[in-house]
């Protein structure tokens, strides 16, 4: 090797590669296979120098990144941690998939700027990386809302009308919760610890109490927009206006799920799971997350238009990690940590079905969507697995994360707890399955008119009618929904792995 | 030699350039004479910041003449602070202007425009300068009188200019009278001129009701320069109708230099352990400063040109001074103080940006920023990366204001002032929204062949925008310069000896 990698100079690297990344793109504007190409390839060294980070920190290694102070006495500082290296990983690998799939989606679809979107995919990599590296609040915040910026123009890619109002909704509901409620969070913490860093065991212990711990845990909770906890979800629904490759990635992987890190990375690291407990802050904020889950679950039940009902669904599969944190348990923290991984894994798959099957058959009501299992059968597959996980049945890596969670909610001796996610399961079986179900056994609904024989050809797959997308869309939802498999067996590496950053 | 005598050259030398601007005749010439002086008060004012950093105040005798007899200039690390704003800003209004003038102003009346526009640079750097209380009210007026013109000379574009300045000019008078009459009274129980002088003989009259209406009379004369919510009647209109190199100039420094005055009577000459002053600060200062942010915020939202937005938005932005200044704390000021350069920085950022915009299109209604985003991606990227700053997004420096301000609030426990001043910059999010969303999401009303605006004008706005972002990610310098000058301010006014004398 020509030089030795440090940790320091990876860290600078995990930055950069995606913000020159950006602007390499932009460079290569008027040749779309050399910038397709490009951005895989970014993608790929981004998720080998994640890769890196996470092996030297079970090596050992304690990477750290200090910059300039943006306010006297708090820099810009970048920690290497579990929770983050996960979260690191996790977004780092799925964004190659998910370049793979926008290439193959943006060219079938003819989409319109490209180069804009590839650059604000990069840029919003770039931020995604900075908040899972980041060690104190205050730059995590600062890569929260450059995600937030540079979300925006993806979100209202079409330049329609529609997406105009969606956009007015994402970027208003978004900013304005972390401006309203993260920033007085942020100083208040500040003001109170005279440091902002990442501890273990939190920072805030004996300094506040009562009734203002409890109004500070709420504060973080709504400032974090992007977990789209009820009341403020709304932006989550309209971001769907966006091409699919964006509600995949962003509104299942990177932006709602930098929404419940943040949560989780408060309840870690600035309050302390052990302070947490001790101060009862999170208890009545477990009954507004286990509305937000219930009453989007019921939503979701309710809507017609596949995305929609994917959105609604993200709504609810979030609570389940903010209701961990509020557990107040190292379990539930696993267990939250854990739901970070496997949704992003399984939905990520169910949103890359669904442009898959708009792509192959513009269909995008879930009405109708019968008998298409019968020419989709690998799409179909795909979304199986990805709902089997999100449901949380083994051997999907969902499981693991309901097994954690459950455990932590035992722990707290929160028995309601339990109920409401056992009949939440009940609910995303209810709004998942039914799709696949007619998917497969249903006639299509372009030859529903046509008499039907009785009996066994109905379900057979025959090859010469396949109808599905192109390969670069369906391979990388396949790759996906088996990785939503592997994760499953690694599920308690996964969680040892979190575990020792949890204590005190 | 030179160094010795630069607290006076600082401030001569725009002076002196003026009439030779009249001379040249040339525009080209006239704005070669002006932007040397220009870059010379901006090379000066760093010196003497430095200086002042290094070696403590400087105190300049005019004439030889010993204080408190002759007339001081007196730079602390407050006031040379707020130089480097004003010389900064006039420096980089100065370099841009050029082509933007040439569009505005007819050929002839340009070299008057710039030996207007000295005028009113100079009296910006006497008035921070000095030392004595009626110099100041003398540099007030010159700079004040030329601003007058300098607006009204916008009525080549809008002949509304000429109402706008008279409307200006009035009150402007009537605050100039307010601040003479209440220095007359403080001179009738002192007789003295000098502000320091002045501080140290008042002390033990806080009884005196000569000394509170001399007081209430210069609060409500500076507060009438300041655009204090509901004296601002004049700036939504001074600031639309002018031309726009004079707003962004304007923006920048005439505000700025008007809450520094207000920050020397504060705290210099009185102080807030005067139990009126105190009481001034809480039951006047912070009711007027939240009004201020709210009201003039929300009728930005409704203003349909780009200009207004930003005149309505500069009035809410007097309101976080006066908040600032309203707790009464070292943190409080700096936070104020901080948002002085802050705001300078960025609102002549976006003013230069509309400038440029008015230079393409002759307008600068709402409609006309239609699609301009992609015709004029660097005048807008600057436009946006300024409303970034208005709104507090961090890495910008208008979050550092924010987060200081924030902080202070929360020091004295006025938790509900900490969420006013949030819920006041998520209404800038909403006006600074309407205009990027026009700019990027809307197309363009005809399909004339706008095209960027020229180098000579995007460098110096780039300028601005660049440290606007600089700044932000790295605030040690500015953090640190307002906290001397908060604490030159607040702790110790009167205490320490001259560093180092004029002749």
């Amino acid at each position: 090797m020509m030089f030795a990698l440090g940790p320091e100079t990876v860290l600078q690297l995990i930055l950069l590669v995606p913000g020159l990344g950006a602007i390499l793109i932009g460079a290569t504007n008027r040749f779309p296979n050399l910038r397709d190409a490009l951005s895989l390839l970014i993608a790929t060294a981004l998720c080998a120098l994640a890769v890196w980070l996470l092996l030297d920190h079970v090596a050992g290694g304690i990477a750290r990144l200090q910059l300039t102070p943006i306010v006297q006495g708090l820099p810009i500082l970048f920690v290497a941690e579990p929770i983050g290296l996960v979260f690191a990983v996790l977004a780092s690998a799925l964004w190659i998939v998910i370049t793979a799939y926008s290439i193959g989606y943006m060219r079938k679809n003819n989409e319109p700027h490209q180069t804009r979107f590839y650059i604000c995919f990069a840029i919003a990599m770039a931020s995604t990386m900075g908040i899972a590296l980041a060690g104190n609040l205050l730059t995590l915040f600062l890569f929260y809302e450059i995600l937030t910026l540079s979300t925006y123009p993806l979100v209202v890619h079409h330049e329609t009308d529609a997406a105009r109002r969606a956009g007015r909704v994402y970027l208003g509901l978004l900013l304005s919760s972390s401006i309203l409620f993260l920033l007085p969070a942020i100083i208040w913490t500040w003001f109170l610890a005279g440091t902002l860093d990442f501890t273990r065991g939190g920072i805030l212990a004996g300094k506040i109490e009562g009734t203002q711990a409890a109004i500070l845990f709420a504060l973080f909770l709504f400032g974090a927009g992007k977990a789209a906890l009820m009341p403020l979800h709304r932006w989550l629904p309209a971001a769907m206006i966006a091409p699919t490759p964006v509600s995949a990635f962003l509104h299942a992987v990177a932006v709602v799920k930098a929404g419940v890190f943040t949560i989780l990375k408060v309840g870690v690291y600035i309050f302390g799971v052990g302070f947490l407990a001790s101060v009862q802050a999170s208890e009545w904020m477990l009954w507004v997350s286990a509305f937000s889950l219930i009453a989007a679950s019921v939503i979701a039940l309710g809507k017609d238009d596949l995305k929609a009902r994917l959105a609604y669904s993200t709504i609810a599969q979030l609570a389940y990690v903010t209701m961990g944190v509020c557990l107040a348990t190292v379990m539930g923290m696993v267990g939250g940590a854990m739901q970070l991984v496997t949704h992003a894994l399984g939905k990520i798959t169910l949103f890359m079905c669904a442009g898959a099957i708009y792509l192959a058959t513009g269909k995008t009501r879930i009405s109708d969507m019968r008998g298409l299992g019968r020419v989709m059968p690998f799409t179909f597959g795909a979304f199986l697995l990805g709902a089997l996980s999100i449901i949380g049945i083994p051997p999907l890596g969902g499981a693991w994360s309901k097994w954690f969670l459950m455990m932590g909610a035992s722990d707290a001796g929160h028995l309601a707890a339990l109920g409401i996610w056992m009949l939440s399961s009940l609910l995303s079986l209810a709004y998942l399955i039914p799709l696949v179900a007619r998917g497969f056994f249903l006639p299509l609904q372009e030859e529903e008119d046509r008499p039907q024989a009785q009996g066994r050809e109905i379900s057979v797959i025959r090859l010469a009618r396949l109808r599905e997308a192109p390969l670069w869309c369906v391979v990388p939802a396949c790759i996906t929904a088996l990785l939503s498999v592997l994760v499953y067996f690694a599920g308690p590496a996964i969680a040892g792995f979190i575990l020792p950053a949890l204590g005190p | 030699m030179i160094l010795q005598h630069l607290a006076i050259l600082q401030v001569m030398l725009p002076l002196l350039a003026a009439p030779l601007c009249v001379l040249s005749r040339s525009p080209l010439l006239a704005w070669g004479i002006a932007a040397l002086a220009g870059l010379f008060a901006l090379a000066g004012s760093f010196i003497l910041f430095a200086q002042v950093l290094n070696a403590g105040v400087i105190s300049y005798h005019i004439g030889n003449w010993a204080p408190p007899w002759g007339i001081e200039f007196r730079l602390d690390a407050a006031n040379s602070f707020v130089l480097v704003v004003v010389s900064l800003v006039g420096a980089v209004c100065i370099l841009y202007g050029r082509r933007s003038i040439e569009r505005e102003i007819p050929e002839d009346d340009q070299p008057l425009f710039y030996t207007m526009l000295l005028l009113c640079f100079a009296g910006m750097l006497g008035v921070t300068s000095t030392g004595d209380a009626f110099n100041l009210f003398v540099f007030l007026e010159i700079f004040s009188l030329s601003s007058y013109v300098l607006v009204a000379m916008g009525a080549e574009r809008d002949r509304r200019a000429l109402t706008a300045a008279f409307t200006y000019l009035l009150l402007g008078t009537i605050g100039a009278t307010f601040y003479v009459i209440g220095l007359g009274f403080v001179y009738a129980l002192t007789g003295t001129l000098n502000m320091a002088d002045m501080a140290v003989r008042i002390t033990g009259m806080a009884g005196s009701g000569t000394l509170r209406v001399a007081f209430a009379f210069m609060i409500i004369g500076m507060g009438l320069k300041l655009a204090i919510f509901p004296m601002h009647l004049w700036l939504p209109n001074a600031y639309a109708f002018a031309p726009s190199i004079v707003t962004a100039l304007l923006a920048g420094t005439a505000t700025k230099v008007a809450l520094y005055v207000l920050l020397r009577i504060l705290f210099t000459i009185f102080s807030p352990a005067y139990p009126f002053e105190s009481q001034t600060l809480q039951y006047l200062f912070l009711p007027l400063g939240l009004a201020g942010v709210f009201v003039a915020s929300i009728v930005a939202l409704f203003q349909q040109d780009v200009k207004r937005v930003l005149a309505w938005s500069s009035i809410a932005q007097s309101g976080y001074f006066l908040l600032g200044v309203s707790f009464a704390s070292v943190g409080g000021l700096m936070a104020s103080i901080v948002h002085l350069f802050n705001h300078a920085i960025m609102k002549s950022g976006l003013f230069l940006a509309v400038g440029c915009v008015v230079y393409r299109t002759g307008s600068c209604s709402i409609a006309s920023f239609r699609g301009l985003g992609h015709k004029m991606p660097w005048t807008m990227a600057a436009f946006v990366i300024g409303g970034l700053s208005m709104i507090g997004i961090p890495a910008t420096i208008g979050f550092t204001s924010k987060w200081y301000l924030i902080l202070a609030a929360l020091e004295r426990g006025w938790w509900p002032v900490a969420i006013a001043i949030v819920a006041g910059s998520l209404l800038a999010l909403f006006y600074f929204g309407r205009i990027i969303e026009a700019a990027y999401l809307q197309p363009s009303t005809d399909d004339s062949t706008i095209t960027e605006a020229p180098l000579s004008m995007l460098a110096p706005m780039w300028m601005l925008t660049i440290s606007c972002l600089a700044l932000g990610i790295d605030s040690e310098l500015t953090v640190s310069a307002a906290r001397a000058a908060a604490e030159a301010l607040f702790l110790d006014p009167h205490a320490g000896l001259p560093a180092h004398t004029g002749p």
